[in-house]
């Protein structure tokens, strides 16, 4: 575990792998020791941001006496989506991963996915887990418009886009599920920690 | 005073501000949305939060009520009702008319104006927001919690258009103990900013932060409410691998690969691709958020009260 400061603003911990991420995030947000306002878990930090009255110095030796456990399995949500599997870039994913299309759906829908963090636009989920062979890189130039629901893959990840914007990931397929409602609570389905299965529709 | 008349007045009619015109950019604002970060939603709020709150402060409202931020003037608004204003931040003219003849106004006053009157904010000579902040708050549906409009995200009430009508809250039960509040310049042209380094100065070159805190850095046309771009000598990386997205804080200096830095803002990405050399102290914030492109800021080396040194 690396400790690193960002002003009076935040401690950036940095740590080994996702799953001490996800620890770590939860043992931030289930105990927060004083002085902390946010916790933002990402692919192999945690950022914690202080309350106006935070003291780094303190919230970081918090941390360093912090003794995250493992997530326990049982404690996690889980969900299911379904996806009809006919995105633009379909082809495209087979071509760079060297697999058949029938092949790219199964990997996708074969593997659990973990949510990693949240980022890039209100309720996008980045997805870890998959399989290996789904590694492909962004398209070139990001497309203006990906309709909500559009479910996709870039690196490692998958996502599925919580509502129309802009997006250079490889369109998979479509979901109706809604990823993202302000009259819920919370809005998002998708929050850090949590595992989903895609299943073809 | 009369405080039962003035109470009178408040409560006369639901009041509300009609929009004339808006200006290059006029949003609704509070102190931000908080809670929200891991789901990678940010706090956007005010980017001046200390001009903002002294307008609510000069008003007796709560901390927390919507006003509206307003960038490089333009703003016009009719009274609906009467409603009592105060005007904070980059100073520049404002006048009040309706039925008489067009006054001018002052900042960082309290402004009582009768049903019918037209507000109106001229250019700012420095700065680059002003807040206009109503007694009993700007009263638009939060949205999670706030009223702050986040233009990264797209969340939060809508841009305020000509033609729309601002529901004004309930006036709270406090009256205002002030009617002028005396308030440092809002800086001008060369604006000093004090930043610690890190997160990620170690994938810099030795020299970056030398060039960092030994040259200005311009505010570049491309800024806004999600960061202040910035023209300077080049910040070389060490490191050229990519980095894994990680979590961002106001204030952070991001240095994208060829590009011009970006200090970051209200309406910061809660997450970024891209190394933070350096990162500005939360109570120098206000100050970055009135830099109008053009302005030079420097940045000095500050280090946390009781920091071991680096």
């Amino acid at each position: 575990m690396r400790v690193l400061s960002c002003a009076d603003a935040g401690v950036l911990i940095e740590v080994a792998d996702l799953d001490e991420v996800l620890a770590l995030h939860g043992a931030l947000s289930e105990d927060p020791p004083p002085g902390v306002a946010e916790v933002v878990p990402a692919a192999r930090t945690v950022m914690v941001r202080l309350a106006e009255d935070g003291d780094a110095a303190a919230v970081a030796a918090a941390v360093r006496r912090l003794r995250p456990r493992a997530v326990r399995p049982d404690s996690v949500d889980e969900a299911e989506i379904e996806v009809d599997y006919s995105g633009a870039d379909l082809a495209d994913i087979s071509a760079h991963t060297g697999i058949s299309e029938r092949d790219v759906v199964a990997a996708h829908t074969g593997a659990v996915w973990t949510v990693a963090f949240c980022g890039f636009a209100p309720g996008f989920g980045y997805l870890v887990g998959g399989d290996p062979r789904l590694d492909v890189p962004r398209r070139a130039e990001a497309r203006t418009r990906v309709p909500a629901g559009a479910v996709a893959l870039a690196g490692r990840f998958t996502g599925v886009y919580p509502r129309s914007s802009p997006g250079g990931w490889q369109l998979l397929g479509h979901t109706d599920a809604v990823i993202w409602d302000l009259e819920r609570d919370p809005p998002g389905l998708l929050r850090p920690g949590m595992r989903l299965r895609f299943r073809e529709a | 005073m009369a405080g039962d008349m003035a109470g009178m007045t408040d409560t006369a009619c639901a009041a509300g501000l009609e929009v004339l015109r808006t200006g290059p950019l006029t949003t609704v604002q509070d102190s931000g949305r908080i809670g929200h970060a891991s789901l990678g939603i940010g706090r956007s709020g005010a980017a001046d939060g200390v001009s903002y709150a002294l307008a609510n402060r000069l008003l007796a409202n709560p901390p927390g009520a919507a006003a509206l931020e307003v960038t490089l003037g333009g703003l016009a608004v009719r009274t609906r009702g009467a409603v009592t204003v105060a005007i904070t931040g980059a100073p520049g003219p404002i006048t009040v008319d309706g039925r008489g003849a067009a006054m001018h106004a002052a900042m960082n006053t309290v402004l009582h104006l009768p049903d019918g009157a037209q507000l109106r904010l001229g250019t700012p000579t420095r700065g680059l927001r002003a807040y206009v902040a109503v007694r009993g708050g700007i009263d638009v549906p939060p949205v999670l919690g706030s009223r702050s409009t986040d233009t990264l995200a797209g969340l939060g009430p809508d841009l305020p258009a000509p033609g729309d009508v601002l529901p004004v809250g309930a006036p709270p039960a406090e009256f205002p103990v002030l009617d002028h509040a005396p308030v440092p310049a809002v800086p001008g042209d060369e604006i000093d900013l004090r930043v610690a380094p890190g997160p990620r100065d170690d994938w810099f070159h030795p020299g970056a932060l030398e060039a960092l805190f030994g040259h200005a850095f311009e505010v570049t046309g491309r800024s806004d409410r999600v960061g202040a771009r910035l023209a300077g000598p080049e910040l070389r990386r060490a490191k050229h691998e990519e980095l894994p997205s990680e979590g961002m804080v106001p204030g952070s200096l991001q240095i994208p690969p060829a590009g011009d830095p970006v200090l970051f803002l209200a309406d910061h990405p809660v997450t970024g691709g891209y190394p933070v050399i350096a990162v500005v102290v939360a109570a120098d914030l206000p100050r970055a958020a009135q830099a109008r492109p053009g302005t030079r800021l420097r940045f000095r080396p500050w280090r946390a009260p009781g920091a071991r040194p680096r």
